[in-house]
């Protein structure tokens, strides 16, 4: 793409968000969007950020990572912290304040920048050490990782410990939302198709012949790790500060985490519109099936679990597998040749 | 320097735990050589080559490749000093295509920064380009271009094992290192190695060093055999020295 054309969709994308978060705000004419509907649509927007980001260390690097809500934490509550604490400064700079929606939004972008840079930091000191080891011992120490991260949460006041950080100002609108998943999305995805998405692809097929092609893999692991902690950080940032009252210890535990890893597993591991697919089938899924607990209390996460179980006998690859999703599939099907 | 021999082993060991693989091993490979090490099954070749390549870190001795000391070095900074290998059991990267092998072992070269390809900068499209260029040249050399964007592991036996060698060569070697090339090789196939081998040295100036059990193959192309038994050198020389030694056909046959 040229710059011209790149700067043409990049104007284009914005203003669709900016329209779509209009309409999400305050509705269009007579319409207005149901807010039950926005807030799946935005949970969506930020669990597409998080299994999008996991798809790239689990995926596209297979390597196992399960402490994706420890970097959530680290980047959501260092994101919070900023916007509780010196968030009214930033937007008075701007003669607004964070409860007015321009004042938010511009508070948002060095709350999430600074949410980014810890979880980037965090990833970096968890990844160079841990990320000598394989497989089980390194979800392992993932998972370690992000229960200290969580119970260190708990013991600061600041923040809130235990009851959660109640002091959050929600700033978190749907532009800033679906503006992070695609930046997320587009970042995944140029990695893959460049130099440094076959080397980690190289890495996650053999390991030993990756590094006598000349591909350090402890640093390109560490790199992928890196971004991946950053973006979940994001995510924590958007998530920590939708509602009043998010932020809690308890709800960034390591089945946060599992949820994160069945979406892309539903999706299909190592598929970045596969991690799309799974992360919106799994954030409608559950609000869907609601009608079952108002005959069955409890039946609801039965039928959930069926589901899962049901497609990992027929599908254990995921919906996408490792393929992509391609408008060309929605096309009259073209007989190929077979090759010989 | 042109004179000056691209590898230089001196006392080698590599011992594990009790076992001794590879005895104080001694090896000069002249630039632009065809070099053979032999040996009997369990002589220790592969651990030789996997001293060379970094994989194992040598219990004593140094190794010098074109003038810089290596045997502390870890593989992928070996093949970026311009040492690059094939493997005995066949590593292709399975779940890419027969292109995107050959793209991959290009990485070290390319002048890509991460913030290119996330940005999608010109760089990064035209080192793409470039990359994807030299892949199918590669491809072209070794007869597999018709192949380019089938699963690598789709080919068959002896086309794995040629592409693995144009892997290795698009991480842009002056040394090549060949671990049993002719390995599950009918006679045709393994003819058909040997002029490419000899083409190889001649027309893309590189060194080899080979590893292989088919006599015929060894036989053919080295100029140089070193044969090897218990981690030992026994013999060195051409291969018609290597044929009457008496020592050599003790170790092949077994002794009286």
């Amino acid at each position: 793409m040229s710059l011209a054309r790149k700067l043409a969709v990049i104007v284009a994308t914005l203003t669709a968000l900016v329209v779509l978060n209009y309409v999400f705000e305050y509705g269009f004419g007579d319409f207005q969007i149901n807010p039950y509907y926005a807030r799946i649509i935005n949970l969506i927007g930020i669990n597409i950020t998080l299994a999008v980001s996991l798809n790239l260390i689990n995926g596209l690097a297979g390597q196992f990572s399960i402490g994706h809500a420890g970097f959530m934490a680290v980047g959501g509550y260092t994101a919070t912290y900023l916007t509780v604490y010196h968030g009214r400064q930033i937007a008075a700079m701007f003669g607004s304040t964070p409860a007015e929606p321009l004042g938010g939004s511009i508070v948002m972008i060095p709350s999430l920048l600074a949410g980014a840079a810890a979880a980037a930091l965090a990833g970096l000191l968890v990844g160079i050490p841990s990320l000598r080891l394989k497989g089980d011992y390194l979800a392992i120490v993932t998972l370690g990782f992000s229960e200290i991260i969580r119970v260190i949460i708990l013991n600061i006041p600041a923040v809130g410990g235990a009851t959660g950080f109640t002091d959050a100002i929600p700033i978190t609108n749907t532009f800033w939302i679906f503006a992070m998943a695609v930046l997320t999305i587009v970042i995944t995805r140029n990695i893959a198709h460049s130099t440094f998405g076959r080397a980690l692809f190289a890495i996650r097929s053999d390991e030993i012949a990756a590094e006598a092609m000349g591909i350090n893999t402890t640093r390109y692991k560490v790199m992928a790790f890196v971004i991946s902690a950053a973006l979940a950080g994001i995510a924590g940032g958007l998530s920590g500060q939708l509602f009043a009252n998010p932020l809690n210890p308890q709800n960034l535990n390591f089945v946060k985490s599992i949820e994160v890893i069945v979406m892309i597993v539903l999706g299909g591991i190592g598929s970045i519109t596969g991690a799309v697919l799974g992360a919106s089938i799994l954030t409608i899924l559950p609000e869907a099936l609601r009608g079952f607990d108002q005959q069955f209390p409890g039946l609801r996460m039965v039928i959930y679990a069926l589901l899962l179980i049901l497609l990992m006998i027929f599908r254990p690859q995921g919906l996408l597998g490792r393929r992509e999703f391609s408008w060309a599939w929605l096309r009259p099907v073209k007989r190929r040749a077979v090759l010989g | 320097m042109a004179s000056a021999p691209v590898l230089h082993v001196r006392g080698v060991t590599m011992r594990f735990g009790g076992l001794t693989a590879v005895k104080s091993l001694n090896m000069t490979v002249p630039r632009q050589a065809l070099y053979g090490l032999i040996g009997p099954n369990g002589a220790g070749k592969t651990t030789v080559f996997n001293v060379l390549t970094g994989v194992y870190c040598p219990t004593e001795g140094e190794i010098q490749f074109d003038g810089t000391r290596i045997e502390k070095k870890k593989p992928y900074e070996i093949t970026r000093l311009g040492a690059a290998r094939t493997f005995q059991n066949i590593r292709l990267f399975a779940d890419m295509s027969v292109l995107q092998n050959v793209m991959t072992a290009h990485h070290l070269r390319t002048r890509e920064t991460l913030p290119d390809a996330v940005l999608g900068t010109r760089r990064h499209r035209t080192e793409e380009n470039d990359t994807r260029d030299r892949a199918m040249e590669l491809l072209k050399i070794f007869n597999l271009e018709r192949f380019a964007d089938e699963p690598a592991t789709s080919l068959p036996y002896g086309s794995q094992r040629r592409l693995e060698i144009a892997r290795a060569l698009a991480t842009q070697p002056k040394l090549l290192l060949l671990d049993e090339p002719a390995a599950g090789m009918n006679p045709q196939e393994s003819l058909d190695l040997m002029r490419l081998i000899r083409w190889l040295r001649d027309e893309m100036k590189l060194t080899i060093l080979l590893v292989e059990h088919n006599r015929k193959v060894v036989m053919g192309i080295c100029e140089t055999i070193q044969v090897i038994d218990y981690g030992e050198e026994i013999a060195i020389g051409t291969p018609a020295e290597i044929q009457k030694n008496a020592k050599v056909i003790e170790a092949y046959l077994g002794g009286g």
